[in-house]
């Protein structure tokens, strides 16, 4: 797996990509590659700009430097017609699931189907209960989203976001707000999908049981900056070593967002701040 | 430094009306800032909605589905029916009996058929229908979309590369015109209704009533009426949609509500500001005879 991978064109090229709101850098040069066929799983600290990141991948920010590529073709200076032909190729699927709240779960799945392709009712129909299948969610098609769980919306938005079977899925924190059984059944849906579909996935997310099941590779992002990007592997290694083999403040400062401890650099990062001063100031 | 600081700490008794000042400078400059930039999103809007109506001429498929169309006339306007018709009939029957006694001193009294029939096809029907839908419709198109930015829904559209402007604002822009024309028609007939009864009341005689009023009541007159009414459609719906899109997704519902409340506000400035200039350009072109 590991050598494929390699040979193959990158699907997804960050170069550079810079971003500021207002006086705050929220991403500062980013550098990443994705290969075809493989999960990248985006970690990173709340506020780290892993959102803003995703962001810019699909097309909806555009970055004060630095480019994205998706498919060989540069985005961020592309056309709204030439991006949403792009956008045809790939899904997301959102925190929320974003379903249209309006339509039923059938007719979610079938939006994008009935405006980009010329397919009758019929056959619109049969994709439809075949996309829902997938995400087991065949029964409940006739269903408004309000009547969904959260890990239903979830499914439901997946299998809108596969309906016009895309090459790359994107998927915001997959496992946010559900419990562990339905997230977990989600990581594997994640990796079904993957596989059956032979699609590239890019997960963003900050939980690491999450992360390390489904991931081939990760990358870990802080205050808009790519701390590592390796294979699974090497952060696993990182993760289960000790804090004091451990040379660099980089390395201590991952160590301690994967296994998720309340002390270390992260923490003695606001911990520094002059809590005294702002203090004496008040007074 | 510090001192300043602890001069205009909350609880210490400061100069009252400075603080009155500063706070009513700060809301007025705020409101000048908004008020730009919503006057060029309004148009940028309204721009690319037209577009999107003018391509829906000509090429099928972007064209509004009819019943997604239906679905948004009954949202708007079918629930407004009532409310203006009370209204209408409110003040087809208070107006005359305003007017009634100085008229009746001059002999005059069935004129009030005449004052009630302009006032209702030239101003006070498309108008309060106008403020009527500025809540109806404004209000819940702005809470709707505010709702579906902060849901991701919006988002989701983009990502499926389908247009909000051509899937949300297209269908209830068309339905807010639509509708607010229809329901102007309505309000023309309740307020003479309404003035009718009042007449009855005052001892004048229906047929002479019926004739005044028909007297008054030109052809141009509704014209303009329904032309204003079109008009005020536009404007209640394009800041309808205009500031339910501008929610930001990390507002929440705050964002939300501040989005109804401020359409309900820029749609009534909106909607006297625009019949100002409709009267002046109507006089100026003699139209009110």
């Amino acid at each position: 797996m590991p050598q494929e991978i390699q040979n193959k064109p990158p699907i997804i090229s960050i170069n550079n990509l810079t971003k500021s709101f207002g006086s705050q850098r929220v991403l500062d040069g980013i550098n990443l590659e994705v290969a075809e066929g493989e999960i990248m799983v985006v970690m990173g600290g709340s506020g780290c700009g892993k959102s803003t990141l995703l962001r810019h991948i699909i097309g909806s920010i555009v970055p004060d430097e630095g480019g994205v590529k998706l498919f060989d073709q540069e985005i961020t200076t592309m056309s709204e017609n030439d991006m949403n032909e792009i956008r045809k190729r790939f899904g997301i699927l959102f925190q929320s699931g974003a379903l249209f709240n309006s339509l039923t779960v059938g007719e979610n799945v079938a939006l994008p189907l009935r405006e980009h392709t010329k397919l009758d009712n019929t056959t619109i129909e049969i994709m439809v209960k075949i996309k829902l299948e997938l995400v087991g969610l065949r029964e409940h098609a006739d269903k408004m989203p309000a009547q969904l769980s959260g890990g239903m919306k979830k499914r439901a938005g997946l299998a809108r976001a596969i309906a016009l079977d895309p090459r790359i899925l994107f998927y915001d924190e997959p496992s946010a707000g559900l419990d562990p059984v339905t997230s977990s059944q989600v990581d594997q849906l994640i990796i079904d999908l993957t596989k059956k579909l032979n699609v590239t996935s890019v997960v963003v997310t900050h939980e690491m049981d999450s992360a390390f099941t489904i991931a081939d590779r990760m990358c870990m992002l802080d205050k808009g900056v790519i701390l590592k990007v390796g294979r699974r592997e090497e952060f696993e290694v990182l993760r289960d070593s000790d804090e004091a083999d451990l040379a660099g403040e980089k390395e201590k400062l991952i160590r301690q967002f994967l296994r998720g401890d309340a002390e270390g650099p992260i923490t003695r990062r606001k911990e520094n701040s002059d809590y005294e001063e702002d203090i004496l100031n008040r007074i | 430094m510090s001192e300043a600081k602890g001069k205009t700490e909350p609880g210490e008794q400061v100069n009252i009306f400075l603080r009155l000042l500063n706070a009513l400078g700060g809301a007025a400059s705020s409101m000048g800032r908004d008020f730009f930039s919503t006057f060029g999103g309004l148009f940028l809007l309204f721009s690319e909605t037209t577009l999107w109506v003018l391509k829906g001429i000509f090429v099928p498929k972007v064209r509004v589905k009819g019943e997604n169309l239906a679905f948004q006339m009954v949202r708007v306007g079918v629930r407004a029916i009532p409310i203006v018709i009370l209204v209408e009939m409110a003040i087809g029957m208070i107006l005359p009996l305003q007017m009634f006694p100085k008229l009746d001193e001059f002999g005059q009294a069935e004129q009030i058929a005449t004052i009630n029939a302009i006032a209702a096809f030239r101003e006070l029907g498309p108008l309060m229908t106008a403020i009527v839908l500025s809540g109806f419709a404004g209000a819940s198109i702005a809470a709707e979309l505010g709702t579906m930015v902060t849901s991701e829904e919006i988002e989701a559209l983009e990502s499926l590369a389908l247009n909000p402007v051509r899937f949300l604002v297209v269908p209830r822009l068309l339905a807010t015109v639509i509708m607010m024309v229809l329901l102007t028609v309505i309000a023309d007939l309740v307020m003479i209704v309404g003035g009718w009864l009042t007449s009855l009341q005052l001892g004048i005689d229906t047929d002479v009533f019926y004739q005044m009023t028909l007297e008054a009541v030109n052809i141009t007159g509704f014209i303009t009426g329904l032309v204003k009414a079109a008009v005020f459609g536009l404007l209640v719906g394009l800041i309808g949609c205009y500031l339910g899109l501008s929610v930001q997704p990390w507002q929440g519902s705050e964002g939300v509500g501040k989005a109804t409340t401020s359409t309900v506000v820029f749609s009534i400035v909106a909607i006297i500001g625009a019949d100002a200039i409709f009267t002046v350009i109507f006089y100026a072109y003699g139209l009110f005879k």
